[in-house]
């Protein structure tokens, strides 16, 4: 009989980082992953000779920096690479980049708005006075205000000196971000459409809302925690794409004397009195452990891999209504050559950092209405970016793969099905890439479209929601994935949770993975004491 | 009118910032893009092109050059056979250090070398003293050279060579780029797979534009100094100036080293079999002996979470990216008397590539054990603050591919 101390179902990022502490705490831990490699929605996958797919993830932040100390990721290889610029086209042919140099942004902005190029300044500096006060909050194991116990009463103490701790005018920025749209708080700041709509993205990324709804303001500061070298907001690309991150991770976890075994699924935990003893895969073999992690989506988590009849009706029905409604999508290209912007004219620069196509908040509500009637958008919002520009090992010399995020590709579809409309969506961002830069359809040598619905097949995500569900505020924090039971800790004894469905949420950033490991590891050591 | 390289056609239009710094009098280019990490990041990701031309050069022939060069430089020379490059110093009678550079044994009995500063006359003097029959000659003019650094130099190379298959590290080609005649060393200064040509100047712009040419797929990056400055501490090199001073403008023992104070104690493990009477060689057996070395050099890693932990009590983010210093820091011992000074680091950055800030640092010897904590002050919205710190060994980084033989 196989017995290890931790069994971790998913060797996503999360379940990685969480199998990475808890053998590094000496468990005996075996990490499950159901596809032939690591990484769930953080692969590099070489689906052409030489070509390497960004096939969803594709850009670094959030990823905790204590967790790469601790896990000695730069040992293993890890390596993000920085982005030297930005760039946002307008319609009509005009453009914002912004790269590293302050005062060479002003003076872009300038050219729009002289206000707006001074607001940057202001507005950087109230945010990263935000993101600074509030890092405690994404690092910690959230406090649950159900409990009474000491050790919560305490937590819940730490929370609100966090809170009330903080000076009025970045209490005031974290209230209205909490409770508004992101259209609200930079029209406070901003005048040009242009430079609104640029900052505007991070507001939209993977979630049903456009700027102007009002989840949209956590949203954007959920994504603003993110980290380059210490500065917030700033995003890299890891070498050979974000697998190349999650395949660190397996070293790591690996280096610590853990375990991983691919294609093997999990179709249910198994459970005895109350408590978890073990999994069974899909092929029927039976592998047992004390401790149980499920790293996949509340979903799967509360009511696929355990019987639901199991536990509390609040918690099912809480878990039942989560909001998954997956709504982003990818379509991934290879290129020739580098596209031209008409009005630049050293075009790889472009792309070595984000593309963001989706000018204005017009713009972008436009193509979130489409959603909101059960229709991917025929003008989507893109994020584009072409690694290959800086990292050499991702394509051949002289070619290019281009990586494009693309809002909104609702899960549910009205009048269709993702298989028929795969290929309709693949028009759409490469008609759309093609009227900001002409000529674009003469560099694609390939092109590979990933709707919601495959994302939802291959990683197993429900509804393909790329975070494990809404980053809304209220499936936040207390209660994420649900009140109650926002600790890591399930009703079922031994078996934990620890995917992006869990405190603080999705995006590559390991915390969920991590601070269920705490949890596990404390536990454990109540339950020897 | 400050001098140019022979590069200069090519690298002032590249030169986007147009910020220009002034080594050994000439204009070369601290940086060349705004973001300097993204040029660093080509010396670990792909490669960066690095103009050095300022360096001085020099060529040493004639019928005693190798008698020379064993009894000027502290390493024995006959190691370096003809086709491959040694690192080496040059110390004076007292046994500090004078300079460090790499010389190449470019054909039998021909040798190169690049120094931070002049040396003609002071080579030239040991020569006419004790009588050698050596030709040296001031190249520094007649080349430029180049710095090809990171994993794909060897890659973007072969699209224009075949001659660097096999060349192993710290070995010599000569070979013909697009035509010109360039000699390559396989060495450099990052720490990394790299390679440096030393260039005719005539054939300079052409052998700039085969090269950018050459490595377009594969993110070639011109490099400046910034850059490349990084890259040296994380490689455990040190640089002149910073790290250390020539003993030959020093005003007392303070300002001055011994190789073994400066972590090159690794050059005379095999002192006992060197028959060489080179400018030195008694003082450092006595050092060795005696063991008065003062202090020897060492990294420092400095604690992530102490870094945390000091800004975030100060009420601001603790500063990352752009963490770069070549001034002295002060360090002091961890023990109940407060402020006890211990050494001192020479420079201090954030590595951006391994996660944490690190220094290179003078300690005395018994602070000198790999992970020995010490204290490093750090000023902190103005105020002295000290964060810990532990020893590590140099290199920092120091990746497979450099010395690998494919
Ligand atoms: C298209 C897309 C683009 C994105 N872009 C970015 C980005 O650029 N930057 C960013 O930070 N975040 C991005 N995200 C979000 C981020 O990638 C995810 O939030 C994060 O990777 C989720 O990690 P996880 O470990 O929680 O779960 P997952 O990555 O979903 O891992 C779950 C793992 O479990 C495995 N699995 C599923 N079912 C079973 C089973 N029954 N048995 C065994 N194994 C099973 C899956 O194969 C998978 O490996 C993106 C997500 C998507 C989908």
């Amino acid at each position: 009989m196989k017995k290890y101390d931790a069994i971790v179902i998913g060797g996503g990022h999360n379940g990685l980082v969480n199998a990475g502490y808890l053998a590094k705490a000496g468990l005996n831990t075996l990490v499950l992953e159901r596809r032939p490699y690591v990484g769930g929605a953080a692969v590099t996958e070489e689906l052409l000779p030489g070509y390497k797919f960004t096939t969803f993830s594709y850009a670094l932040s959030l990823i905790r920096p204590d967790i790469c100390q601790e896990l000695n990721l730069p040992e293993h290889g890890m390596m993000t690479l920085p982005m030297p610029n930005h760039f946002h086209p307008a319609e009509d042919g005009r453009f914002l980049k912004l790269g590293a140099d302050s005062y060479e942004n002003y003076h872009e902005i300038a050219k729009l708005s002289l206000e707006d190029a001074e607001a940057m300044h202001d507005f950087g500096h109230i945010m990263d006075r935000v993101c600074h006060a509030l890092k405690p909050l994404v690092d910690m194991i959230p406090p649950n205000p159900q409990s009474q116990e000491p050790e919560e009463l305490e937590r819940m103490a730490e929370f609100h000196a966090i809170m009330e701790g903080m000076p009025p005018d970045v209490q005031d920025m974290v209230q209205k971000l909490w409770t508004s749209s992101i259209a609200e708080v930079l029209d406070e700041y901003f005048e040009n459409d242009l430079v609104k709509g640029m900052l505007a993205s991070s507001a939209i990324i993977g979630s049903m809302c456009g700027p102007r709804s009002k989840e949209s303001g956590m949203v954007w500061l959920f994504h603003k925690m993110g980290e380059y070298d210490g500065i917030f907001g700033e995003w890299g690309f890891h070498k050979g794409g974000n697998g190349g991150f999650t395949q660190c991770l397996g070293r790591a976890f690996e280096a610590f004397g853990g375990t991983i075994l691919c294609d093997a699924g999990v179709d249910e935990v198994l459970r005895k009195d109350g408590a978890a003893i073990g999994v069974k895969l899909s092929s029927g073999e039976e592998i047992y452990a004390d401790i149980v992690v499920s790293a996949l989506d509340p979903r799967n988590t509360f009511l696929r891999l355990v019987d639901p009849a199991e536990l509390p009706e609040d918690l099912v029905k809480h878990i039942e209504d989560f909001k998954f409604q997956g709504s982003a999508a990818k379509v991934n290209f290879v290129l020739s050559d580098v596209p031209k912007h008409p009005n630049h004219e050293y075009s790889s620069e472009i792309f070595r950092g984000f593309l963001n196509v989706g000018p204005t908040f017009d713009y972008l509500e436009e193509a979130f209405a489409d959603a909101q009637e059960g229709r991917f958008s025929r003008r989507p919002f893109i994020d584009g970016c072409i690694q290959s520009t800086i990292d050499p090992d991702m394509t051949p010399p002289g070619k290019h793969i281009m990586s494009n995020f693309v809002m909104w590709a609702p899960y549910h579809l009205k009048d269709s099905d993702w298989d028929t409309e795969r290929d309709n969506l693949g028009d759409a961002v490469q008609e759309t890439l093609n009227s900001f830069f002409p000529g674009f359809n003469d560099l694609v040598e390939h092109r590979e479209v990933v709707t919601p619905l495959d994302i939802e097949r291959i990683v197993g995500i429900a509804e393909g929601n790329i975070f494990h569900g809404e980053l809304f505020a209220d499936q936040l924090f207390f209660s994420r994935p649900a009140p109650g039971w926002n600790q890591y800790r399930t009703p079922i004894k031994g078996y934990y949770q620890c995917g992006s469905g869990t405190h603080p949420g999705g995006c590559v950033i390991g915390a969920p993975g991590k601070l269920a490991s705490m949890q596990i590891l404390r536990d454990r050591e109540k339950a020897a004491a | 009118m400050p001098k140019t390289t022979p590069f200069h056609p090519r690298t002032g239009p590249l030169n986007h910032p147009q910020i220009w710094e002034n080594w050994a009098g000439y204009l070369v280019a601290p940086q060349y893009q705004h973001s300097e990490i993204s040029e660093y990041y080509s010396v670990r990701n792909s490669a960066g092109l690095l103009d050095t031309s300022p360096l001085f050069k020099y060529k040493f022939s004639g019928p005693d050059a190798e008698a020379f060069l064993m009894h000027a430089m502290a390493r024995d020379i006959r190691k370096c056979k003809p086709g491959r490059a040694q690192y080496t110093v040059w110390c004076d009678d007292a046994g500090y250090v004078v300079e460090d550079g790499v010389i190449m044994h470019v054909s039998v009995g021909e040798y190169w070398l690049t120094a931070a500063e002049p040396n003609l006359r002071y080579f030239r003097q040991i020569a006419r003293k004790k009588g050698f029959d050596v030709q040296i000659d001031d190249i520094t003019t007649d080349y430029g050279i180049l710095a090809l650094q990171g994993p794909k130099s060897l890659e973007i190379l072969q699209e224009l060579t075949s001659d660097l298959n096999g060349v192993g590290f710290f070995r010599l080609a000569h070979t013909k780029l697009d035509g010109h005649s360039v000699v390559i060393s396989r060495t450099g200064y990052t720490g990394d797979l790299g390679y440096e040509l030393w260039v005719p100047k005539d054939s300079c712009v052409a052998v700039w534009d085969a090269l950018m040419s050459a490595g377009s797929g594969y993110n070639i990056t011109p490099m400046g100094l910034h850059a490349l400055k990084m890259a040296r501490i994380e490689a455990g090199l040190l640089l002149l100036d910073v790290d250390f001073y020539s003993s030959r403008y020093a005003w007392t023992d303070a300002q001055q080293d011994t190789a073994h104070e400066l972590g090159w104690g690794w050059m005379f493990k095999n002192l006992a079999k060197d028959d060489r009477a080179f400018i030195g060689r008694e003082a450092i057996e006595a050092e060795i002996a005696n063991r008065t070395s003062r202090h020897n050099t060492v990294g420092l890693i400095i604690d992530w979470y102490d870094y945390q932990e000091k800004h975030r009590e100060a009420g601001i983010m603790p500063p990352l990216e752009g963490v770069f210093n070549e001034g002295t820091m002060n360090i002091y011992k961890i023990s109940d008397t407060p402020w006890e000074y211990g050494g001192y680091a020479t420079c201090m950055m954030y590595s951006s590539l391994l996660r944490s800030h690190i220094a290179i640092a003078k300690l005395p010897l018994e602070l000198c054990e790999p992970g020995t904590e010490v204290d490093l002050e750090l000023s902190i919205i103005r105020r002295s603050v000290n964060v810990k710190a532990r020893v590590a060994e140099l290199p920092f980084f120091n990746p497979a591919r450099k010395t690998a033989r494919e």
